[in-house]
């Protein structure tokens, strides 16, 4: 409220939509939030060691682009975010969907599942390191764990939730098991599942910044832990940013595959 | 215990019944001494009835009364306890034994109409063609022609229940079970579903299995009409319904014969209603009483 006062947003005209408003307040807070961090920092009344003034940020931003720095690092984060993702989501994509479809395989897995999945995964880290040395694999198995959890457990509850019925209509229609996966468990549990990437992929990227502060020589973690130490606290939000900037686009892009691949879902 | 006479007494109506009709033709549906248990629940007891090819045949009984167990049987959903059941299936036939027509809303809502339509011969493999062609029939004698690109959520329930109907009839069964398909709609829906069930039934004249606890559509619809005691689901009486083909739905309200044959189904059915009232005290559910 007090921040929309102070941007100045023409609150008082009431031509204009509710909707409207509410964009125009989406978009005007961040702003003003930068605008008063900036007069902030120019007049010294922030610590510019810690926070430094957003235009500052914006001119190392400007030079690691072009230095080309940035974005290669930004490139190895993305590659191991997707190898990670493809390599964790689609083991949990068939164990669990065969978890919800069949219960013995259930009983033998559900007790795994239940025991590993409250262990920090962060904790992993150093067994990764171990056992996959300081290369990509140990950040790519950082990320897949990351995905795998959220997207096994979904795909179970998402078959386990489906309506009785429709597997009565598979066995009725004599559906195969192969058909009963591809038309019936897959799709039926598939909002489920994409619930379960979007929250697995969140999970990758915290766990790939942390994997890339230690042990590693490239990628936006690592970015942020070099900017530590050598003090370049300008470099430090630079990496920042853009893993935020990483996440609002993965969200925007799987709310975009949500719609093309669930087009039956309810507006 | 259930008492003995009353068994006895089925396996007189049931003897009657299939002697009537049993010459010569094979039944499309032979039960006999069907049984089914839930623990100590005993749902159907001793059920044999006859179902001749090309029968619409009904079966009308209080809520719990087995039925939808029955049909379930019928369709291979469920195992019997005891007894037997055969269904005719033609020798070199392509054709699937039954296909069903499920209570509530069963069609799948991730694929249109046109792919729900087309599920049953998808699934078993039946050349392009033959889909699209079958596919197309159907869903234009439930006038869905112009929906066939809809999801279901866009549809009305009338309507969804016209898909999962062509999805029956497309899959071209030897048998076609019904549980209940029309008690989900209003009075208005549930008359026009009726009257279009009977004109595509007209066109080949499967064997219909059909189950309701609405006296009115069982006449409406039936040749003959199996009327079931509350549980245990016994065999309380057959009747025939002698009304002439094609029937008109609104028209055959007017028709003495028809109430006749309402009321007597009814005198039949109440004592069963009101022991299955006394019954739902104990609120058994035989997996018909949800609904």
């Amino acid at each position: 409220m007090s921040i929309a006062i102070i941007s100045g947003t023409p609150e008082q005209n009431l031509a204009v939509s509710t909707r409207t408003r509410e964009r125009i307040l989406g978009i005007a807070s961040p702003i003003a939030l930068l605008v008063v961090w900036e007069v902030a920092a120019r007049l010294h009344v922030i610590d510019t060691r810690f926070f430094p003034a957003p235009s500052s940020v914006i001119a190392v931003l400007i030079d690691m682009l072009r230095s080309g720095e940035l974005v290669t690092n930004t490139l190895v984060s993305l590659r191991r975010l997707a190898l990670g993702t493809l390599i964790g989501g689609v083991p949990a994509l068939v164990l669990g969907i065969a978890m919800g479809l069949n219960r013995w395989v259930r009983a033998a897995l559900d007790p795994i599942v239940a025991a590993t999945y409250p262990i920090p995964k962060s904790a992993i880290l150093p067994l990764a390191l171990l056992i996959f040395g300081l290369g990509e694999g140990s950040k790519i198995f950082m990320v897949a764990i990351g995905v795998f959890f959220p997207v096994v457990i979904n795909a179970t509850t998402g078959v386990l939730e489906i309506n009785h019925i429709y597997l009565d209509v598979g066995r009725n229609y004599k559906a195969n098991r192969w058909n009963t996966f591809w038309t019936i468990a897959l799709p039926g549990a598939l909002p489920v599942i994409m619930t379960g990437f979007k929250l697995g992929i969140g999970i990758g990227l915290i766990l790939i910044a942390i994997a890339e502060m230690i042990g590693a020589k490239s990628g936006l973690g690592y970015m942020i832990w070099t900017a530590w130490e050598t003090f370049s606290v300008e470099q430090m939000y630079v990496g920042l940013f853009m893993i935020a900037i990483i996440g609002f686009v993965l969200t925007a892009l799987l709310n975009e595959l949500e719609r093309v691949v669930i087009p039956w879902k309810r507006d | 215990m259930p008492p003995m006479s009353a068994t006895a007494t089925n396996r007189r109506a049931v003897g009657a019944a299939s002697d009537a009709a049993a010459p010569a033709i094979r039944p499309a549906i032979r039960i006999s001494e069907l049984r089914k248990t839930f623990g100590h629940l005993v749902a159907i007891d001793n059920v044999s009835v006859d179902v001749q090819p090309g029968e619409f045949f009904v079966i009308v009984g209080p809520s719990g009364c087995g039925k939808t167990t029955l049909l379930r049987i019928l369709a291979g959903l469920e195992t019997a306890s005891g007894g037997s059941i055969e269904i005719d299936t033609p020798a070199g036939s392509q054709r699937p034994a039954n296909s069903m027509v499920f209570q509530g809303e069963s069609i799948f809502p991730w694929m249109t109409v046109w792919n729900n339509a087309a599920y049953g011969l998808r699934m078993r493999n039946a050349p392009a063609a033959v889909i699209k062609d079958k596919v197309a029939h159907y869903l234009d004698a439930t006038g869905l022609t112009r929906f066939a690109g809809y999801y279901p959520h866009q549809l009305s329930g009338g309507m969804k229940q016209r898909v999962s109907i062509a999805r029956a009839f497309a899959n071209d069964p030897e048998i076609l079970l019904m549980d209940e398909p029309f008690s989900a709609l209003d009075a208005q829906n549930k008359l026009l579903l009726q009257e279009e069930l009977l004109r595509i039934w007209d066109e080949q004249k499967k064997t219909v299995v059909f189950i309701t606890h609405s006296v009115d559509e069982a006449v409406y619809l039936g040749d003959r009409i199996m009327v079931m005691t509350a549980q245990p689901g016994r065999v309380k009486s057959f009747v025939r319904v002698p009304l002439p083909r094609p029937r008109n739905v609104i028209e055959l309200q007017k028709a003495p014969e028809f109430g006749e044959l309402v009321h007597r189904i009814w005198s039949n059915l109440r004592d069963e209603v009101q022991r299955a009232r006394e019954q739902d005290e104990g609120a058994h559910d035989t997996g018909d009483g949800a609904a």
